[in-house]
């Protein structure tokens, strides 16, 4: 079968997803890389997902890529172009082609029987025996081989090769020989696609300027320049997928960036710790001393540390946390994502225990809630949490480029010098001396008169140790306070209000074209309530992190259906009192999460006066990243109960199509 | 109440020293421990050490973990800051608060509970960091604050207070941090102040991690017949304790022993422990020997104290400690100012070349 002869489906330009299967181990996440960097530099919203396992050699992987010209890169479950180099994974990698999709394969020997899809095209290119025909070693073919792909991909796509080589003139700027051989691989698999098959394909990459003031960036590496600028001087860390990157970027931008111009010497400590434990109290304990101090972790290294965080409570020592999520319980799927630890993050440690939590949605929140983690930490004295996960983490994202204001200088919060403490008395660390619940701190080194015993026992107001109910309880309510009185200093919910179908929009932002409008994410503007009809007929789709592209992708689909769908995502907890008002103003809000419990909900039900029935679970939690038809699919019930509705009711009321009495329904 | 704030008397012929501060400048606030408890007389040793050193308090920083060792960073250097972390963690706060600030001077208490069982692996990797820290091991051999269970530190056959008798080997702290590689390794005993003082007071001067393991008997929970660790089984058995006599820089540290020479010491209970001297073959420097020097001694059932083990400092620029290791900034880094750790927005441009 060749490309010609399956039925096509029509044809499009800048909106595909395409997967490559291989094995691990075999280089080709360069030859990936190669494909998405070159699909930006065309300017095109382009995303890649590492679907790798826990393993170092031997095992399969995918990369997925993600073409669109509107900036939706969130996973897509069917792709029009499926590249099957790992014989192990052929009839999976098949099956997940979508009609009228295309196959690449290796045709060095013939496709196993029973693999054939009548509905998709087959484009075999013998790049095994092309790659032991021009190159030598063994190490060398397999590594062409991926670059092979590349060039034929090049061709079929529309990708520009021009670009393709100049990464890989930059990648290879001091190695002329492997440049040669990367080269005549590109132009091998391009050239045999270009005379086997109709390049390019009916649905290809066209330049666009849609990357102009855009990156392609981990998380991870976010998160690290945004502790770099914050200030952070000690991290102290355990490796652990997916978090690891998140140090090694750090590492490396400290010695870039942090090194004494005079001495050479190092503005900066990076001490991998013995375990997750030790990592914690060396964070807790250089915060203690004045450094700004973080670290970086997963669900299971988060669990070991719940012992510091609830001190660091207690004690009140600003400390930062980012804990890039995985599978779990226990070792669950490190290499897969999932946003499992929001309820853990919340009540971390034993006791009464509550933490400020921050949930970006991509890499450039990653490299702006970093920054902001550090100042809330010593503004509130507490631990603070940046929740990712591997999906943010790991993978690569375009998002706009990171902003810096050289005006920025950190937060340190209310730290006593030298010159304060000095003729000022006796020093009381917990006392509520301007009351709002954030006592006065001093360092040690800094003046005798600060000096204190910090403990994790029992404390009262003044610092000293107690066991009495009264001055124990006084401290606890004082926390309460100063932990509820973060919400309105945290980074506020992204919302966005659907147009009025009737044309009459809430949106005071709104431009009339019944297109969906963003608010800046402060909060504010429009009126969350609505009329008592609103409350039904609209519908909230509240939504946490990495969901959100997906989340946005649903919200498109439900325009097209005719629900009024107002967008709610939560950047941090305690939640903003905007959150409350969003979930009263709808009686059904639909929470997309990626957990198996519902997480973000109960939390919501828990911390927000919103009734739970108005609380309606949309979850995902396999361990590949959320895409839309994973919201769809947890929408359907309503939207079937609801066309059910307007089916039984349209010799009544025409044209409107709500699950509710029609009388309350909004004219 | 775990301290009792003291009254601040100046008498005016009380002593100072190069700072112009008494010894009760350096104390803390009433101890809360039993009466006799071999804890409060390290806390005293300590306060002594501190003074004679001339450090000043505020610039101190006192760890410890959880158990009755844990309390008595509130007993002594009320100017420095302190903090008393949970069980067995103390080494992961001090190497935290070492890493930030290099200028402070950390002292780390800790017990044989906090050390050898919970802590263990924070014990054996403070070591392996080199963190310049003087650790004080307050070694009972039981657990008080939970009354009396075995600690890792038991020995093999003895004999709790109700009678469960400890059939694990015991973790010998000394032995460990030989194996582990620690530079300043010493073992002294509460009662004896004048080996304990100069002990300490080498130990703050050595560059690194130095561990004093002090025994301390506990008088409520491990003084009763069939205990390794009572005051009637140390008459009985532990009669003859070792001391090193090799204590740099050798002007600061004054010592009473000779060559040759034995002493009896006599405990607050009346019972006494021997202490022999450094034998003529000894090298303090030569790690293999020590440990070797060490089992042989506990094999005779006698428990070697003194300052065991003292690795000679290593040239300029090739300083193993934590510091050396990590090639820190000689400012610290708490004190770093934002406009040298921020590289501003420029840069990040430049950085951002690479993310397209």
């Amino acid at each position: 079968m060749n490309a010609a002869s399956a039925q096509r489906a029509a044809p499009r330009v800048n909106d595909m997803a395409f997967k490559i299967g291989t094995v691990n181990g075999t280089g080709s996440a360069s030859a990936n890389g190669l494909l998405r960097r070159a699909i930006f530099r065309m300017g095109v919203p382009v995303s890649g997902k590492n679907l790798f396992p826990s393993n170092i050699q031997g095992l399969p992987t995918w990369y997925e890529i993600r073409a669109n010209a509107r900036g939706h890169t969130a996973r897509t479950a069917q792709f029009d172009l499926v590249v099957a180099m790992n014989p192990a994974t052929y009839a999976r990698d098949i099956a997940e082609t979508a009609s009228g999709g295309w196959v690449l394969h290796d045709s060095s020997w013939p496709l196993p029987r029973g693999l054939g899809r009548e509905d998709v095209a087959f484009l075999g290119i013998p790049l095994a025996r092309m790659t032991v025909e021009n190159f030598q070693g063994a190490r060398t073919r397999i590594l062409m081989k991926n670059i092979c792909y590349v060039g034929a991909m090049a061709a079929l796509l529309n990708i520009d090769l021009d670009l393709v080589k100049e990464l890989l003139r930059e990648t290879f700027a001091a190695k002329p020989k492997l440049l040669d051989a990367n080269f005549l691989a590109i132009d091998l698999g391009a050239d045999y696609a270009r005379q086997r098959f109709d390049c390019p394909l009916p649905t290809h990459l066209e330049r666009m300027d849609g990357n102009e003031d855009s990156i392609l960036v981990d998380g991870n590496t976010a998160a690290a320049l945004g502790c770099v600028y914050a200030g952070a001087t000690v991290a102290a860390w355990y490796p652990i997928t997916p978090s690891t990157s998140l140090v090694d970027a750090f590492t490396a931008f400290c010695h870039q960036h942090r090194k004494d111009p005079d001495t050479g010497k190092n503005n900066f400590a990076i001490v991998q710790a013995e375990d997750e434990l030790a990592a914690a109290g060396m964070v807790v304990g250089a915060a203690w001393t004045g450094a700004r101090a973080f670290t970086s972790t997963s669900g299971a290294g988060l669990s070991l540390m719940s012992e510091f965080i609830g001190l660091a409570y207690y004690a009140e020592i600003p400390s930062v946390f980012f804990d890039v999520q995985r599978v779990g319980p226990s070792t669950g799927m490190p290499t897969r994502t999932q946003q499992a630890d929001i309820q853990f993050a919340a009540y971390a440690s034993h006791g009464d225990t509550k933490h400020v939590v921050l949930f970006p949605s991509d890499p450039r929140e990653c490299f702006d809630f970093a920054v902001e983690a550090f100042d809330l930490a010593d503004r509130f004295q507490t631990p603070v949490f940046v929740l990712s996960d591997l999906d943010i983490g790991m993978n690569d994202w375009v998002v706009p480029k990171l902003a810096w204001d050289d005006a920025y200088r950190p937060d340190r919060g209310k730290v006593l010098s030298a010159a304060e403490l000095e003729g000022a008395g006796t020093f009381h660390r917990y006392l509520d001396v301007d009351g709002d619940g954030v006592p006065n701190r001093t360092l040690p080194g800094v003046h005798p008169n600060g000096a204190f015993v910090t403990r994790g026992s029992g404390h009262d107001r003044y610092g000293a140790y107690t066991e009495d109910s009264e001055p124990y309880s006084d401290v606890m309510d004082r926390l309460r306070r100063k932990i509820d009185g973060t919400a309105r200093h945290l980074p506020a919910p992204e919302v966005a209000w659907a147009e009025e179908p009737s044309g009459e929009g809430r949106n005071p932002d709104g431009d009339g074209s019944g297109r969906r409008v963003e608010i800046a994410p402060d909060g504010s503007g429009g009126d969350p309530a609505g009329s008592p009809s609103n409350k039904q007929v609209r519908i909230g789709l509240v939504t946490v992190g990495g969901c959100r592209g997906a989340a946005l992708e649903a919200l498109e689909e439900l325009e097209r259906l005719g629900v009024a769908a107002d967008f709610l995502r939560i950047r941090a907890f305690p939640f903003h009192p905007s959150v409350e008002a969003f979930l009263q103003g709808h009686e059904r809000n639909f929470v997309v999460e990626q957990n198996r419990d519902g997480q973000l909900l109960n939390l919501l039900a828990t911390e927000t006066s919103a009734p739970k029935e108005s609380l309606i679970p949309v979850r995902y939690y396999g361990g590949l990243p959320m895409s839309r038809h994973h919201v769809m699919e947890g929408l359907a019930p309503y939207l079937q109960a609801r066309t059910a509705a307007a089916a039984a009711t349209t010799q009544t009321v025409p044209a409107q199509t709500p699950a509710v009495p029609s009388e309350e329904r909004n004219p | 109440m775990t301290h009792i704030a003291k009254p601040r008397v100046r008498h005016p012929g009380l002593a100072t020293n190069r700072l112009g501060l008494t010894r009760r400048d350096y104390e803390g606030g009433m101890s809360t421990l039993c009466a006799g408890c071999g804890h409060d007389s390290i806390t005293a040793a300590i306060v002594q050490a501190f003074w004679e050193m001339d450090i000043e308090p505020h610039k101190v920083v006192k760890t410890s973990g959880i158990g009755c060792s844990g309390k008595t960073p509130a007993y002594f250097l009320k100017e420095a800051h302190g903090f008393n972390a949970v069980h067995g963690r103390m080494p992961s706060i001090t190497t935290g608060a070492h890493a930030a600030n290099r200028e402070l001077v950390c002292i780390g208490v800790s017990g044989d509970g906090d050390s050898l069982s919970i802590g263990m692996g924070q014990f054996a990797h403070v070591v392996r960091r080199n963190v310049d820290m003087l650790y004080v091991l307050e070694n009972n051999g039981v657990y008080g604050l939970t009354k009396g269970q075995f600690s890792a530190s038991a020995d093999r056959g003895s004999k709790a207070k109700r009678g469960q008798v400890s059939r694990e080997h015991p973790i010998d702290p000394v032995l460990l941090a030989l194996s582990l590689g620690a530079g300043f390794v010493a073992r002294s005993f509460s009662g004896d102040k004048e080996q304990l003082v100069p002990i300490l007071k080498a130990g703050l001067r050595h560059r690194g991690f130095a561990l004093v393991d002090v025994i301390s008997p506990c008088v409520t929970f491990n003084d009763h017949h069939g205990s390794t660790k009572s005051y009637e089984y140390t008459r009985d058995h532990v009669n003859a304790l070792v001391h090193a006599d090799f204590v740099p820089p050798a002007e600061e540290i004054e010592t009473t022993y000779e060559a040759g020479d034995a002493r009896t010491v006599v405990m607050h209970d009346g019972s006494r422990i021997q202490f022999r001297k450094v034998p003529a073959d000894y090298d303090p420097r030569d790690r293999d020997r020590v440990y070797a020097y060490v089992r042989e001694r506990q094999r005779a059932g006698e428990v070697a104290t003194g300052l065991l083990h003292l690795e000679p400092p290593g040239r300029p620029g090739s300083e193993t400690d934590f510091h050396g290791i990590h090639g820190t900034a000689d400012a610290p880094l708490a004190h770093c100012s934002f406009e040298e750790l921020c590289p501003g927005a420029t840069t990040l441009e430049e950085i951002q070349r690479a993310f397209r």
